[in-house]
């Protein structure tokens, strides 16, 4: 069997691979002037890529490049998903870059040969292209946590993020290689046929599961492999915690939709309880220790893992109807962490970083617009309605519900309880405490818009999910 | 009548988007008062539009109305009222506007967000009881919680913040079970609509879980006794408008739900449980009762009498099991539950009230303690007068509503069982020692100190506040049929619901 290679499924990335080059190119001849330029063209790169993705994605679906690559409308979905919220990082991260001495071309080539990697991961429909794409994601985001060279606390987060990244890949890679000796293929729809033809060895098949779980549980953060998170989330600049929080999460999602629903979605029964497993004891770990967290980023980081928690539940339900909850989940999360990460970024100035919770207090008489925004997005990762994150909620809930584990929904539930213990701190501190400084916003016009845009996308989704629901529900049916 | 014409959705969003739009005006608006006297006003007008144009012979829903809202799941905008919640509906209206001109001068800080707050959970509690789809309900139920939450949080007292986030998450530990009970009966109903609910078949272990769950979520918003524990803290803290909308409005969705929901969904297991339900009840009436008694502060003593009293509406509604296992007929049980029900919407009006009375003073003398009050009657008579009638009603004076639904749900309780009876009649000693008495030591006697010898009587906009209320309790005490015709038909098909197995 013989397909014509269809370049064209690929154009987007192609695009992006040629312009990051450029930008290379273009901060290595400006040198210290670059961060201008590469900041506008990287702006460009993601705006034109994900018209491009848009304009193919009425076009037929398809494996291309010999079966290692696919074009569906679920990758294209995530894929606009990625470049829009990078869009939205640059303009956060901008400002605060500048402030601190740290606007060099470098972030943002390393950003887009980021987004790059991202983009092959969803798309990957091979060990190899996923690993590879896995890998350019990655690499670029260790050197953009150790951006910061003087910074002892980033340093040390990014060596942390490294050796436990690096291990995590070694593991996926050797859960791929047991998989490909039980299948006898890299390619998923191979290993996909023959899992589903039957007659090969189960105890390999799951003894290859467990690492290729180890591996996409460190990389989207799942407990018991979560320890790297909450350091990485604060060391980092805080620019860069917005980037890795974001859309890499989505990248994280798709790779472990494409391995375990895609390729060995017929071994659920295998998986599944390893992955209840992960996702409750995410939902625990994270929401409790969240509560005892002082600074806004970890606490944040600890929310993190909480929701992935609630994201694995969708994809451990096994039904078209878990993975597209799932997927709703994923992308509503990021669109909250990206505006939590960027109210941050608002409210820090040169030599002061607004990341702890005291740093909120009275912000409802400073500041009522932003408090306001930030109640928004509170609420709404507390899964409160009418707010966008309780129909996420929700969903992942039916999800298990409908194939009966009420004991998981159970701890599902009562979790986000306990988790809206320290969201509502975050209220309380804006809305009830008086204030202990008066000093006013520096954040730049363009920050501000699209922060307000952002927050004010989770409350109209929020009132309106329908479109999103059934745009998720379209892709699994 | 035009019967296309969305009543509903007009009662329920004018409020929000007058809310929004109060809010958006800023705070040294002047129009902010103004404006939402207005837009309260207008719903409690509307509102009545509901009451008069409601067609009493029949227990189906009307007002219907039925949009697609997520198309996915299935979930629809569906309304609708019958005789359960057109009272509370109008109770609702009715107190957004005494909350609007009780906060009239009392607030002086972020006036237009503190109106804005009551105005949206006006809305928002008017579509609760207008809900029929599962999902929207659930939506509503809790979108209720995040006004209260910032009213209680940032006009509330000393203790606010510890009050508000007991409040909310309690609040919110129970309906995240009765979210899990929605969900499941969505797996086995195929739809969220309310009304299918009601007709599925389910076995007892089904019914056994899901009344739990739904005892949970509506034990702790009447509140029944264990589980009452965040009312005293959150009405004490609270600001008048906040205590009369949580003991007028919010309690009563606790009451509402369980014959929304419990009773006719799960009628197996409410029989089978029913003992609990009873036992709980009289627990909260004559213990809670006796909690009222010691209370040194005005509001928690109000908080401690309002659970008691909400005990007779749990009481009323599962006493129907053992009335319809006494008597063939079941004639007790239609008196049973409409006691419940006039007992609810009495309580609203005469809590509202007292807390108003306890509002009036607390805006004098700043302080809510029993002992630094005492012969308030030789400077505020009016006032005095007044306070006293509500004190009256409270205690369950025949003539005042507040006998109205206490009598029928004792007289119920009499054919179910003599010593259920018993207890239950308890209240009424009970309640009157602990209003009288708090009366007694409030308002009669001597000036107490020169800080009630300062004080002055209630101005207009105090007087007709409480006028009005006081018409209202007096007008259904006296002639309580146009409330319980309105209910009627919905009661009967609740019995008819409740006495039919669904094993």
């Amino acid at each position: 069997m013989f397909e014509v290679t269809n370049m064209a499924f690929a154009l987007p990335e192609m695009f992006m691979l040629a312009m990051a080059c450029v930008i290379l190119l273009v901060v290595a001849f400006l040198g210290k002037t670059a961060a201008g330029p590469a900041y506008m063209l990287s702006q460009l790169t993601l705006a034109i890529t994900m018209v491009l993705i848009y304009q193919s994605m009425g076009e037929t679906a398809g494996l291309t490049f010999d079966g290692t690559y696919i074009k569906d409308i679920f990758s294209d979905i995530l894929k606009l998903a990625i470049c829009a919220l990078n869009i939205v990082v640059l303009i956060y991260s901008t400002s605060y870059l500048k402030e601190r001495g740290l606007f060099k071309g470098e972030y943002y080539v390393l950003a887009i040969f980021s987004t790059l990697g991202m983009m092959i991961m969803v798309s990957a429909y091979h060990f190899l292209t996923l690993y590879l794409g896995l890998e350019l994601m990655s690499l670029c985001l260790y050197a953009m946590v150790a951006m910061h060279r003087d910074s002892a606390v980033a340093t040390e987060a990014a060596m942390k993020y490294f050796i436990l990244g690096a291990i995590a890949s070694g593991i996926l890679l050797y859960g791929m290689s047991i998989i490909y000796g039980a299948t006898g293929s890299l390619a998923l729809t191979t290993i996909a046929d023959t899992i589903q033809a039957g007659g090969i060895d189960n105890t390999v098949l799951s003894f290859g599961l467990v690492f290729l779980i180890i591996g996409i549980g460190f990389k989207l953060g799942a407990v018991p492999f979560h320890m790297w998170l909450p350091d990485v989330y604060h060391g980092a600049p805080t620019a860069v915690t917005l980037f890795i929080a974001t859309a890499p999460k989505i990248a994280a999602f798709a790779m472990a939709m494409r391995l375990l629903v895609d390729g060995l979605g017929d071994a659920h029964q295998y998986w599944q309880d390893m992955v209840i497993m992960l996702s409750v004891l995410s939902m625990i770990i994270g929401n409790v220790v969240a509560i005892a967290q002082t600074n806004l980023k970890r606490m944040l980081a600890y929310s993190t893992i909480s929701h992935i928690g609630f994201i694995l539940l969708g994809i451990l339900s096994g039904s078209q109807e878990g993975y597209a909850a799932a997927m709703f989940y994923a992308l509503v999360y990021s669109l909250m962490s990206l505006g939590g990460f960027g109210m941050i970024i608002l409210m820090s100035r040169h030599g002061f970083e607004a990341d702890n919770i005291d740093d909120f207090k009275g912000l409802s008489s400073r500041n009522p617009w932003y408090a306001l925004m930030m109640l928004i997005l509170m609420f709404s990762m507390a899964g409160i309605p009418p707010l966008v994150g309780f129909y996420a909620k929700l969903t992942v809930i039916k999800s298990v519900v409908d194939i009966n584990l009420m004991s998981v929904a159970v701890v599902a539930v009562v979790m986000s309880v306990i988790g809206a213990y320290y969201y509502l701190r975050i209220i309380k501190v804006m809305y009830f405490d008086k204030a202990i400084q008066h000093e006013v916003l520096q954040a730049p016009v363009d920050m501000r818009v699209m922060f307000s845009v952002n927050a004010l996308t989770v409350f109209v989704l929020g009132i309106f999910p329908g479109s999103l629901l059934a745009l998720c529900a379209s892709v699994f049916s | 009548m035009i019967t296309n014409f969305p009543l509903l959705s007009l009662i329920i969003w004018l409020p929000i988007i007058g809310g929004v739009a109060v809010l958006v005006n800023g705070d040294d608006n002047p129009w902010a008062r103004p404006l939402s006297l207005l837009v309260s006003l207008l719903t409690l007008v509307l509102s009545i539009g509901l009451y008069t144009g409601f067609d009493n012979t029949t227990y189906q829903m009307q007002f219907v109305e039925h949009a697609s809202w997520i198309t996915s799941f299935n979930i629809n905008y569906h309304l609708g009222i019958d005789g359960f919640s057109t009272p509370l509906i109008i109770l609702t209206a009715f107190s957004t506007v005494i909350v609007v001109v009780a906060g009239w001068q009392v607030i002086e800080q972020r006036v237009s967000q503190y109106m804005a707050a009551f105005l949206i959970m006006s809305g928002l509690m008017i579509a609760v009881f207008a809900a029929l789809d599962a999902i929207l309900f659930y939506v509503f139920f809790e979108a209720m919680l995040i006004p209260l939450f910032l009213v209680i949080g940032i006009w509330g007292g000393p203790n606010r913040v510890y009050a508000t986030i007991k409040f909310f998450l309690y609040t919110l530990f129970g309906s995240v079970f009765l979210l899990l009970a929605l969900l499941y009966l969505h797996h086995v109903a195929g739809s969220f609509s309310i009304l299918d609910y009601h007709d599925v078949a389910l076995s007892m272990e089904e019914q056994f879980w899901l009344f739990l769950a739904f005892l949970i979520a509506f034990a702790v918003k009447v509140p029944m006794w264990p589980v009452h524990t965040w009312l005293p803290d959150a009405h004490v803290e609270a600001p008048t408008g906040g205590s009369v909308i949580l003991a007028a409005i919010t309690l009563k969705i606790g009451g509402y739900g369980l014959i929304r929901f419990a009773l006719p969904i799960t009628p197996d297991a409410s029989l089978a449980l029913d003992w609990l339900v009873i036992g709980l009840s009289l627990t909260a009436v004559v213990y809670i009762g006796f909690v009222a008694l010691v209370q040194t502060d005005m509001k928690k003593l109000i908080a401690y009498s309002s659970i008691a009293h909400m005990g007779f509406v749990t009481l009323g509604l599962f006493i129907v099991f053992r009335i319809f296992a006494n008597s063939a007929t079941g004639s007790g049980a239609v008196l049973a539950v409409e006691g419940a029900m006039v007992q609810m919407i009495s309580h609203g009006f005469i809590a509202a009230a007292m807390f108003l009375c306890v509002g009036v003073l607390y805006d004098r003398m700043h302080t809510r303690e029993i002992s630094a009050y005492g012969g308030v009657a030789n400077t505020m008579p009016t006032f005095a007068g007044f306070a006293v009638f509500f004190a009256m009603a409270n205690a369950g004076l025949p003539g005042t509503s507040g006998f109205v639904g206490e009598f029928m749900v004792i007289l119920a309780a009499f054919q179910a069982n003599f010593w259920f009876a018993f207890l239950a009649a308890t209240t009424l000693i009970l309640g009157a020692a602990y209003s009288l008495w708090m009366v007694k030591r409030v308002i009669f006697g001597e000036v107490a100190n020169e800080n009630v010898a300062k004080l002055e009587d209630i101005n207009r906009r105090e007087f007709w506040m409480l006028a009005s209320l006081a018409i209202i309790i007096l007008a259904i005490g006296l002639w309580p049929a146009p409330l319980t015709e309105v209910m009627h038909a919905s009661v009967e098909h609740l019995l008819t619901q409740v006495s039919q197995s669904k094993i």
